[in-house]
């Protein structure tokens, strides 16, 4: 059996000490700046931040990897240079990389360093996998959210290295690293920025009809009724027309909640290495709750009892959940 | 000498269609070097695959270098053949749009596609060493960035590309949009992107034109314009000027930017001619001025 590692997410100093003291096998953070996926204003940690925290980490026996994820533009790749120097520096386990010159980079100048391939890589065949760990040492790789699980077990049989994948948070629809439409209506880019449908693009205006529109830089990317909840406006969940499609409906995906914990034992079986829970921009008392409650269900399914999954639930009662592409392909 | 290069074709055109094109292209368009194969969803293939190799010698002849490109999203058995069968290639060209094809290319020469990520100088710079001799530059990349890749890509003797016309790759997806349009799966799909030969619109609930829709990839409603900004990019060592084919008169339009490029058409009599050949099209240029890619950023510099 796989050792179902749970990595969990740290925005903060104080959602890493949460993570860490829930259970947390591994939390995953980054710096605040571009260089990781999650470039949020009051997210993320300041080099000295990460240093107490690595010490309170592995005091307990927690690992910290260190996202360097995103794609430097030309011109400011010393950021990331110097972002893979200090987390060497402060003894992080291992490092979440997607683009090739900064893995490429962290192979040469820190040879013992472990890499991770994020899921940013968007690399979803064994034979891309096969590029990242011949050529930079990738010891596992995040997959992106696209794949069955008769796909990743077989994926998992034809490469040499880790396999995880997310099982619970937000789920992105678009190829992760492969996605320009944040760039495209508000000047900021999810690659080289770090930064997703950026809160402060986003503005909620009452129409005059009472409906709430929610906008990302001025574009209407959903509407709602007086009774509706209004939703945030990230384009991929947002609600168009179409020729075909004269009332709005969800061109992309349905604004869900990915939640894996009924196919834990299955994910497992597939050798699945390791499990990650979105959310580096959720409060403490969230990562608590969802990290404890995956702790008991991992145990569980290692000590060879069912799992009870009831707080896993619980935890997204009232949002629409999916299991998303993992069960069945018809969700392509 | 600049090089204007025609980009693969990303909608589901008929194989008729596609034929009478590329036989227009040969005869007429002047353009150096023309990129085919299917490189959004690898179920269109077999449509159109068979009129390869006449298509490939049709275009040869007709002075034309031919260059092959990969799938850019890799993930099912067919797929990953279809890849490395690419890949085993030794002519015409190819270039690459997924790690997997890297990786089943190995050291042998190939041209880096525009979804394989290619930001900045250390990425460059490795993938030369691994045998790249061409990079196309994503689109998303501001003018500043695209001068300093484009320098260290020509310091390794690498060709250098940038798109200047037609819309915007800005996503893909493991999911169908046009088959959830119509209530279908990928799988059943029965091809009905080949109802929107330029992408399917999408609108906001305001009636604000948004995106379009191409299958597994989403694009922008704008087509990007960089036609002013040729000779800066040329200045700045982009060597190839990439030109999408979209539902527009594309002989004219390669006719077009080749008059700019030959400074025989000023440039804002040009812009005047492309707005009158994409008739109802919007432009665009943000991304090249590190703005919201949307944008239409009037140019201080006209002259090319």
């Amino acid at each position: 059996m796989s050792h179902a590692e749970l990595v969990c997410p740290a925005g903060t100093p104080a959602a890493l000490r949460t993570a860490v003291d829930a259970g947390a096998d591994a939390v995953y953070c980054g710096f605040q700046n571009a260089t990781n996926a999650r470039n949020f204003p009051g997210l993320n940690f300041t080099p000295d931040e990460l240093a107490v925290a690595v010490l309170y980490a592995h005091g307990k026996g927690t690992k910290v990897l260190l996202a360097l994820n995103t794609y430097p533009p030309a011109g400011k790749f010393d950021l990331w240079r110097q972002a893979a120097d200090l987390g060497a520096r402060l003894g992080v386990d291992a490092f979440i990389v997607a683009d090739m010159g900064v893995a490429d980079y962290i192979a040469r100048a820190h040879p013992q360093a472990r890499l991770h391939l994020s899921v940013q890589a968007a690399a979803s065949t064994p034979e891309a996998i096969r590029y990242y760990c011949a050529h930079f040492g990738v010891k596992r790789v995040v997959l992106p959210r696209i794949l069955t699980i008769p796909e990743i077990r077989q994926i998992r049989k034809e490469i040499p290295c880790e396999i995880e994948t997310f099982i619970f948070g937000n789920h992105g629809l678009m190829v992760e690293g492969r996605c320009s439409l944040t760039n495209y209506l508000t000047g900021q880019s999810t690659n080289m920025d770090g930064v997703c449908s950026p809160a402060s693009d986003v503005e909620y205006v009452r129409d005059a009809d009472g409906a709430m529109s929610s906008r990302l830089a001025g574009f209407t990317i959903d509407r709602f009724g007086p009774d509706e909840m209004a939703g945030y406006p990230t384009i991929c969940k947002g609600r168009y027309t179409a020729p075909h499609r004269p009332e709005e409906y969800y061109a992309f995906e349905e604004p869900v909640s990915l939640n894996l914990s009924r196919l834990l034992p299955e994910l497992i079986g597939a050798g699945v290495h390791a499990f990650k829970i979105e959310g580096r921009q959720r409060s403490k008392s969230y990562v608590r709750g969802v990290v404890a409650a995956f702790r008991q269900a991992v145990d569980d399914i290692r000590a060879g009892h069912a799992a009870n999954i009831a707080d896993l639930l619980a935890l997204t009662e009232g949002q629409k959940q999916t299991q998303g592409a993992f069960e069945t392909k018809k969700w392509r | 000498m600049t090089k204007l290069t025609l980009g693969p074709i990303a909608y589901h055109w008929s194989a008729d269609k596609r034929r009478d094109f590329y036989a227009r292209i040969a005869d007429e368009a002047p353009v150096d070097e023309v990129y085919l194969g299917e490189v959004i969803c690898s179920k269109r293939a077999p449509f159109h695959e068979g009129d390869l190799p006449t298509t490939i010698e049709r275009l040869e002849r007709a002075g034309k270098v031919v260059v092959l490109s990969s799938l850019a999203e890799v993930m099912l058995k067919r797929e990953r053949m279809a890849t490395s069968d690419l890949a085993a290639m030794d002519h015409p060209e190819i270039e690459i749009n997924n790690a997997a094809g890297l990786y089943a290319r190995g050291q042998r020469p190939h041209r880096i596609g525009p979804f394989m990520n290619a930001y900045n100088e250390a990425t460059i710079m490795w993938m030369a060493g691994q045998g790249a001799t061409h990079i196309c530059l994503p689109p998303e990349l501001p003018a500043e960035a695209i001068a300093i890749a484009a320098r260290s890509a020509r310091a390794l003797g690498l060709g250098v590309e940038v798109q200047v016309f037609g819309r915007l790759s800005l996503a893909v997806s493991a999911r169908c949009y046009h088959a959830r349009a119509h209530r279908r799966t990928k799988d059943s799909c029965q091809f009905v992107c080949a109802d929107d030969p330029d992408g399917m619109p999408l609108r906001t609930r305001d009636d604000m034109p948004i995106l379009r829709v191409n299958g597994i990839q989403t694009q922008s409603e704008s087509y990007v314009d960089l036609v002013p900004d040729a000779g800066r990019l040329v200045a700045d060592g982009v060597t190839h000027l990439r030109i999408m084919p979209q539902e527009v008169d594309m002989v004219g339009v390669t006719r077009l930017i080749r008059a700019v490029l030959a400074g025989q058409l000023p440039v804002a009599e040009a812009g005047v001619r492309l707005q009158e050949l994409c008739a109802g099209r919007q432009f665009s240029n943000g991304f090249y001025h590190g703005q919201a890619g949307y944008r239409r950023i009037a140019n201080a510099t006209l002259a090319p």
